[in-house]
């Protein structure tokens, strides 16, 4: 007890640094240097030999596009702006699309998720449905709601929605379901209410999974508003690409993917500091052997 | 004799805890019944430190889940301080025999939580909280998360969290079992003195007959499950206040620790026997 609680308090102050440590530390920045480094040379490498396989060859270019022509093309889309208005504006059309669906779908998705996880009879009845809906390909509602709500944002929120929902409802009805039940019988116990031990029990547990399904879910977003983008619209990086397939412009499809790649790394980074800050009860990952 | 002599005059009343005729029967996920409990009768009086012991199966934490009115008996009635047990029973606290503190809350909000669940202010229920932590010795703990702490420092919030709504009977399911041996010592000791503070009736599962003796005023021996019943029930008249530690060295708990090994050995041969068989089978 004594015991415990003095290496508690020693291990806040700051620690001494000991030569086994220094050269663990040693070691360990060593190593990733050259795991920075492989990285560096693996990219140069696919890179370069992109840029040498195609080299001038015009024909190639319009077929696979060029690293040289596609860093161009970011070049002037940035200054001189895109042929549908600012870089800026597309990007923030498409991010406007995909961040308001991706909110709603994954609200709905963990309300129906815990309500449906909570409340067996309400499972019962609408598993069934679920089942038909999640099975059949989603992305096909994309044309529906271009038909039934037009070329505006709307259609293109929709099948957002449509595509974050399944995603996160699947994970937090599991999640639900996967609550130990000694934690809910001794909130019961302790006098929480049916709402109480919802609300302080079974959402922080399940938010574990929650918190998964959000890092696909945000992938689903993005391809939600680019391919309702294609399939009908006037702003945003999906009409772009389609204009630039359009045109046999490899490089201005390439180029909009890596500026997708560049939001989808940014939100990635966002909600991994979420999951860090939301979860920050639980124990640290204590690094094993390699095995 | 006995220096809490003021108990005799308390259990002269209703019982705490009074099951009669119980039988509580599940249905296995492959649609068979299995009878946990068979024609149970046990009778807890207020302030009574009941110790239950029983070989592994023989319904001893079925037993709780009915008194804390978790489960409902198939037959048979559940009565707590003179009322049929529907619905979670009131002024009743259970511990676990795994951890069940909230991972996600601070040892403090952990400990304040059955206040929190009642509606007391935040504040008030801290302030409580912070209390109890220091009566088991955590003070200074409060910030911490559980997994910052070692597993008997969970079983102390744990013991904080029941004890806090000042229940009348508290249910412990094997509660120090995933300690090791010093620490089980430890928490024993204190849990008496805790349970000194405000008495209430205490049933204590547990597999360890040292244990029972140690801690109960009574010990009751069940039957090798399925269909778990009382066999045998045993008065513990050793003295109080006990050190748990050192109590087991009297010749008077040595005596009764062979005259209940006698009831219990039979019923763990039994369990033994059933459970050796069941995997034989499995295996051929």
């Amino acid at each position: 007890m004594t015991a415990v609680a003095t290496k508690l308090t020693t291990a806040g102050e700051k620690p001494e640094v000991s030569a086994t440590e220094r050269a663990y530390r040693s070691h360990a920045h060593r190593r990733s240097v050259v795991v920075h480094l492989t990285q560096l040379v693996f990219l140069v490498l696919i890179l370069g030999g992109w840029q040498l396989y195609v080299g001038g060859d015009s024909r190639k270019i319009i077929l696979y596009g060029v690293p040289s022509g596609i860093a161009g093309r970011l070049h002037t889309w940035v200054t001189d702006g895109t042929a549908i208005g600012s870089l800026a504006g597309q990007i923030t059309v498409t991010l406007e699309e995909a961040l308001i669906g991706f909110g709603i779908g994954t609200a709905l998705g963990i309300v129906s998720g815990i309500a449906l996880g909570r409340i067996r009879f309400l499972a019962e009845v609408f598993s069934p449905y679920i089942k038909v809906l999640n099975s059949i390909p989603r992305i096909v509602l994309g044309s529906v709601f271009v038909l039934a709500f037009g070329l505006g944002i709307e259609s293109k929120v929709l099948l957002v929605i449509v595509l974050v929902f399944f995603g996160v409802f699947f994970n937090a009805f599991q999640g639900v379901r996967e609550v130990d039940r000694n934690l809910i019988a001794n909130a019961t116990i302790l006098g929480g209410s049916r709402w109480q031990v919802t609300r302080q029990v079974v959402l922080p547990s399940a938010f574990t999974w929650i918190i998964a399904s959000l890092h696909v879910s945000f992938g689903f977003a993005l391809i939600g508003a680019i391919v309702g983008e294609f399939l009908g619209g006037s702003q945003g990086l999906g009409v772009l690409i389609k204009n630039a397939q359009g045109t046999f412009d490899a490089n201005g499809v390439w180029a909009a993917m890596v500026i997708m790649g560049i939001v989808a790394l940014l939100a990635e980074w966002f909600i991994t500091k979420l999951e860090s800050r939301l979860l920050r009860w639980r124990p640290p990952q204590l690094a094993g052997p390699d095995l | 004799m006995h220096p809490y002599q003021h108990q005799a005059d308390r259990s002269a009343g209703a019982p705490a805890i009074d099951l009669r005729g119980v039988t509580k029967r599940f249905t296995t996920p492959t649609g068979s019944l299995y009878t946990a409990l068979r024609d149970l009768d046990l009778q807890v009086a207020p302030g009574e430190f009941c110790a239950i012991v029983g070989p592994t199966g023989c319904g001893k934490s079925t037993t709780l889940t009915l008194v804390s009115g978790l489960e409902r008996p198939s037959l048979g009635s559940v009565t707590v301080h003179g009322k049929e047990v529907s619905g979670i029973t009131p002024g009743v606290a259970f511990m676990f025999q795994t951890d069940a503190v909230l991972p996600w809350k601070t040892v403090l909000d952990n400990v304040a939580l059955g206040p929190r669940f009642r509606g007391t202010a935040k504040s008030q229920a801290h302030i409580a909280a912070r209390d109890w932590l220091r009566r088991v010795g955590l003070a200074g703990f409060e910030d911490r998360f559980p997994h910052q702490l070692s597993g008997g420092m969970r079983k102390r919030v744990a013991l904080a969290q029941s004890l806090i709504n000042e229940p009348r009977i508290l249910l412990m399911d094997e509660p120090f079992s995933a300690l090791d041996v010093q620490t089980r010592a430890i928490m024993s000791n204190e849990l008496l003195q805790l349970w000194d503070l405000t008495r209430p009736a205490v049933v204590f599962v547990t597999h360890d007959l040292e244990e029972a003796i140690a801690l109960a005023d009574k010990v009751v021996v069940l039957t090798a499950g399925p269909g778990g019943t009382v066999k045998a029930s045993f008065d513990i008249d050793l003295p109080r206040p006990r050190l748990v530690q050192e109590i087991r060295f009297e010749q008077h708990f040595v005596d009764l620790y062979h005259q209940i090994w006698e009831a219990l050995r039979s019923e763990v041969d039994i369990a033994y026997a059933q459970t050796t068989a069941a995997t034989t089978r499995k295996a051929s």
